[in-house]
């Protein structure tokens, strides 16, 4: 189990250190004069100086690597220009936000996801397995942000039941958490709720058919033995390996869904330096997301091999 | 009194072109403590007959159109979900083929072996465990304490099938329903396993179903065999008398194609052409397109199984006419 | 959905597929038999003919203006309503249908070409594997619209830089997928054969092994279309599409969003032509899954 550990955040080293010259280079790719499309047309030749030697620009490229490696080391991820803050304190200011709605968005989805799949599967070709699984293509075909939208346009402006937008941090009134973050989250679970569906589904078919199963079913366990336990059990290990994807998904969909329901977020922060042309803040924001994500991987791949013995167990 | 006896079974799979009988009006006892050989190749209808006992056949594609199953005087086919899981376990336990995805991975053999007691007796915790210890000892495995945290992946495939024996005889069950219970293992383990099985007969006085396409294991085991092709009961005897006197053409090409140690020059045989269609099967005796001793009324109806012995019938119209061997 | 994609493991697909190659027009009949596939083939039909024949069947320019026709909600005079600007959205829908389906066949196209090459020579070579293998893993890292975000905003706004951007997003994902059905096949023994029999690289990989990875990257590629379109209207949405007046799904119901209250079919048109025409490549690549490659239906 230790050397599973070990390997995993070893093996993630080598993606890590391409993944930050990729950020880095990322800068470097910019078309064309950055200080002019930093600066605006107006400016000048002593201001587009100055936001180059800011962004440290106007130094060989090797100095400038150095110097991201050296920032990277202290947890430095650049300076955003149009906030003039940190590119860490200004994520981490806006991580609460994303985080609480992508665990909603997370819960939903399991419960969702999962419990529509073992239903779908246990009365396969049936009109349940038949309703879940339009569902779940509806759920991966549909935008996300589209779907915001159109419940705004409806629970908020045509009944209003619910506010258009804006957030209310569950520590101040976890009422009006749920008032708020409620559609957002649902927007943000349904690609994810269906795809878990369709997985959960399939592995739990292909669990059923197994021969342990029916070995469970000759020592006379009753089905909620068979399923909940034998069945069960065997399908959440393929399934634990997909979180991860979803947790990216998660992550992906929250910049759109933030947009859409003003949501002061990370995703809101990286769609406002878009538009400010803030490449710093892109930038950081960019890496900061991504390592999070090669952090969830890691834990993601440590349970999965916790939940299968036959990994659990390999090499002590 | 018999302790299984099955009348006229038939069992239907849907299949593209319709149903087609995968056992079709097999009849058979099996007395208390007796162990009963069926044979065949795959595809005869051997596991689907122990499937419809155990209430396990797969639903849909399989279904039970005709007959009877009676267990302790009981047809198990008029019995719900709720009464054959109390006939699984305690009354018949069953093995099967593939120790090695037989046992659920994800548990330890310990709890798959206590929860069969736990859901069909009222056992505290500690007793359940001493009931799987005492029974790993039974089937031969050593340190049973300290195995029962094992994974099945921690195991051999002959441990994994001594497991799987140990947890189908933990209810004490009267039956025991082995299909090819030594056909994926090591020659040397299939030895151990069956003598096993024979102990645990005695030791149990339990009657054992061993189904195999091997007729050295029915040799070895049997006390009465049962020889089925597509889907029909081609012919039952005692051990010795089927060996001695082998009634049907089939089952004498079984026998010719066990290698012999005697006469190593000589080619094996084997019986030419391959089971039916079973969607077109003949009309008449369903071995007639294979058979060297076919004669035109073999294709006209379907054979009765007749007595030619105490105990031994043959589905052969010719059973008389062929050569003693 | 995208990364879901790349986890899939076509390994058993492919070896149980190579050995038996049916006839191509069996395959096809089962296809046209296939619930999903016949579903997703009539709906993309309709999207693929209103934007080939867009000229024929829309009103009017979708940029012509018409002030005194603003928010006309859906009538048979304006079949979709007309928006803020008393343009067509008929025409707008059908002109974005156009450009959608351009930008995802232009990143499938890419796909297939870059995709296979990178994966066949890291399945096959392999002492390139490495090398590629950790690049491919470090862009998957990154989430993949926010990766399509950092570059299309690093490169600007324009329909080639968008296809740019999708195509680096998604070609890792292809590769991989790829280089596991090279892998497999070059185990096989009929490869193994053609080896000891002397056969050099090119003719191995282009005899045996291309043809027999092209199921699973044909489901991939259909799901890629799906995913390609959908990000497209995404980024185009935060504003990093095509510039207006061009219309593309995103950026018509990024301006719609103001008029959310009064004109909320502005918004709900182009998003359902959206949806419709994922679903339809979605169920395209669940029928193609289906039949090619029966084995990989545990994934998405």
């Amino acid at each position: 189990m230790g050397r599973v550990i070990l390997n995993r955040v070893l093996g993630s080293i080598p993606v890590i250190l391409i993944v930050t010259l990729i950020t880095f280079g990322l800068m470097r790719a910019i078309p064309g004069d950055v200080s002019a499309a930093l600066g605006g047309v107006s400016s000048t030749l002593a201001e587009r100086e100055l936001i180059r030697k800011n962004l440290g620009l106007d130094q060989p490229w090797y100095v400038q690597l150095t110097k991201w490696y050296a920032g990277l080391a202290r947890g430095d991820l650049g300076r955003s220009i149009f906030l003039g803050k940190d590119v860490t304190q200004a994520t981490f200011e806006r991580l609460p936000v994303t985080v609480s709605l992508s665990i909603y968005a997370l819960v939903l989805t399991l419960i969702f996801g999962m419990v529509s799949g073992v239903l779908a599967a246990l009365r396969q070709n049936s009109w349940v397995d038949q309703a879940a699984m339009m569902f779940a293509m509806i759920g991966v075909s549909m935008p996300n942000f589209w779907l915001g939208l159109m419940m705004i346009v409806l629970f908020s402006v045509q009944l209003g039941w619910l506010p258009t937008g804006g957030y209310i941090p569950f520590t101040q009134d976890p009422i009006g958490w749920l008032r708020s973050a409620t559609m957002p989250a649902i927007s943000l679970a349904l690609l994810q709720i269906g795809l878990l569906a369709r997985i959960t589904r399939s592995t739990m078919l292909e669990v059923l058919r197994q021969d342990y199963i029916r070995t469970a079913r000759a020592k006379g366990l009753p089905n909620y033995l068979v399923v909940g336990k034998h069945a069960l059990a065997n399908t959440m290990i393929p399934v634990v390996t997909v979180i991860g994807i979803i947790v990216s998904l998660l992550i992906s969909g929250a910049v759109v869904t933030e947009s859409v329901f003003s949501i002061p977020g990370v995703g809101q922060l990286l769609t406002s330096a878009i538009l400010n042309r803030d490449y710093p803040m892109i930038q950081g924001g960019l890496l900061f997301v991504t390592m999070l994500l090669v952090g969830i991987n890691i834990l993601v791949d440590v349970a999965y091999a916790w939940l299968d013995p036959r990994v659990r167990y390999e090499g002590g | 009194m018999s302790l299984l006896s099955v009348r006229n079974l038939q069992v239907l799979f849907a299949g593209e072109h319709g149903e087609f009988a995968a056992v079709d009006d097999v009849s058979f006892d099996l007395a208390p403590g007796e162990v009963l050989g069926i044979v065949g190749e795959s595809g005869s209808g051997k596991s689907v007959t122990a499937l419809s006992i155990m209430g396990l056949l797969p639903r849909p594609p399989a279904r039970v159109a005709r007959g009877s199953i009676v267990f302790e005087g009981e047809d198990l086919l008029r019995y719900g979900e709720r009464d054959l899981r109390r006939i699984r376990g305690p009354g018949i336990g069953m093995i099967f083929q593939e120790p090695m995805t037989s046992l659920n991975p994800v548990f330890t053999i310990g709890d798959q072996l206590m929860e069969t007691v736990r859901v069909h007796e009222r056992a505290g915790q500690k007793r359940q465990r001493d009931r799987a210890v005492e029974m790993l000892d039974k089937v031969g495995i050593a340190g049973a304490e300290r195995r029962l945290d094992d994974y099945p992946h921690q195991l051999s495939g002959g441990m994994r099938q001594r497991v799987m024996i140990a947890m189908a005889l933990i209810c004490n069950p009267r039956l025991l329903i082995a299909d090819e219970p030594t056909t994926a293992l090591d020659v040397t383990i299939q030895q151990q396993i069956l003598e096993l099985l024979l102990d645990l007969r005695e030791e149990f006085r339990m009657a054992i179903m061993i189904i195999t396409h091997n007729m050295g294991v029915v040799a070895e085991t049997a006390d009465r065999v049962i020889v089925m092709y597509a889907g029909r009961l081609v012919e039952q005897a005692p051990v010795d008398g089927l060996f001695a006197r082998p009634a049907h053409p089939y089952t004498r090409g079984l026998l010719d194609s066990i290698p012999k140690l005697s006469d190593e020059r000589e080619r094996l045989k084997t019986i030419p052409g391959t089971l039916p269609n079973p969607a077109s099967v003949p009309p008449g005796c369903r071995f007639e397109p294979r058979c060297a001793w076919r004669v035109g009324a073999c294709a006209a109806a379907v054979p009765p199984l007749a007595a030619i012995a105490a105990g031994h019938d043959s589905a052969c119209i010719r059973h008389r006419e062929l050569p003693v061997q | 959905m995208a990364e879901a994609v790349a986890t899939l493991d076509p390994q058993a697909s492919v070896a149980a597929a190579a050995p038996r190659r049916s006839p191509r027009w069996a395959t096809l009949r089962r296809l046209l038999r296939h619930r999903s596939f016949q579903t997703g083939l009539v709906l993309f039909a309709i999207i693929l003919v209103a934007a080939l024949f867009a000229p024929m069947i829309t009103p009017s320019d979708p940029t012509k203006l018409a002030m005194r026709a603003r928010f006309k909600p859906p009538s048979w005079d304006f079949l979709f309503g007309t928006d803020n600007l008393g343009r067509s959205q008929l025409s707008r829908v059908v002109y974005g249908a156009q450009l959608s389906l351009m930008i995802g066949t232009a990143v499938v196209v890419i796909n297939a070409v870059f995709g296979t090459l990178i994966g066949s020579l890291s399945g096959y070579f392999r002492r390139l594997d490495n090398m590629l293998m950790r690049i491919n893993d470090a862009i998957m890292a990154f989430p993949a619209i926010l990766l399509a975000i950092g570059v299309a905003a690093v490169l600007g706004r324009s329909m080639p830089n968008m296809i740019l951007a999708l195509s680096i997003v998604y070609i890792p994902r292809t590769a991989r997928i790829v280089r596991s059905s090279v892998i497999v096949i070059r185990q096989m023994e009929y490869v193994q054969a053609a080896v000891a029999a002397g056969a050099g690289h090119w003719r191995i990989l282009r005899r045996h092994i291309l043809p027999n990875s092209m199921a699973p990257l044909l489901v991939q590629l259909s799901f890629l279309f799906a995913y390609a379109v959908l990000t497209e209207a995404t980024l185009s949405f935060l504003g990093l599409g095509a510039e207006p007046p061009t219309p593309t799904w995103g950026n018509i119901m990024a301006e719609g969003r103001q008029y959310m209250r009064e004109a909320p079919w502005i918004i709900a048109i182009p998003g359902a032509a959206l949806a419709i025409t994922v679903m339809a490549l979605n169920l395209l690549g669940d029928g193609l899954r289906d039949i090619l490659d029966p084995r990989l239906r545990i994934q998405q």
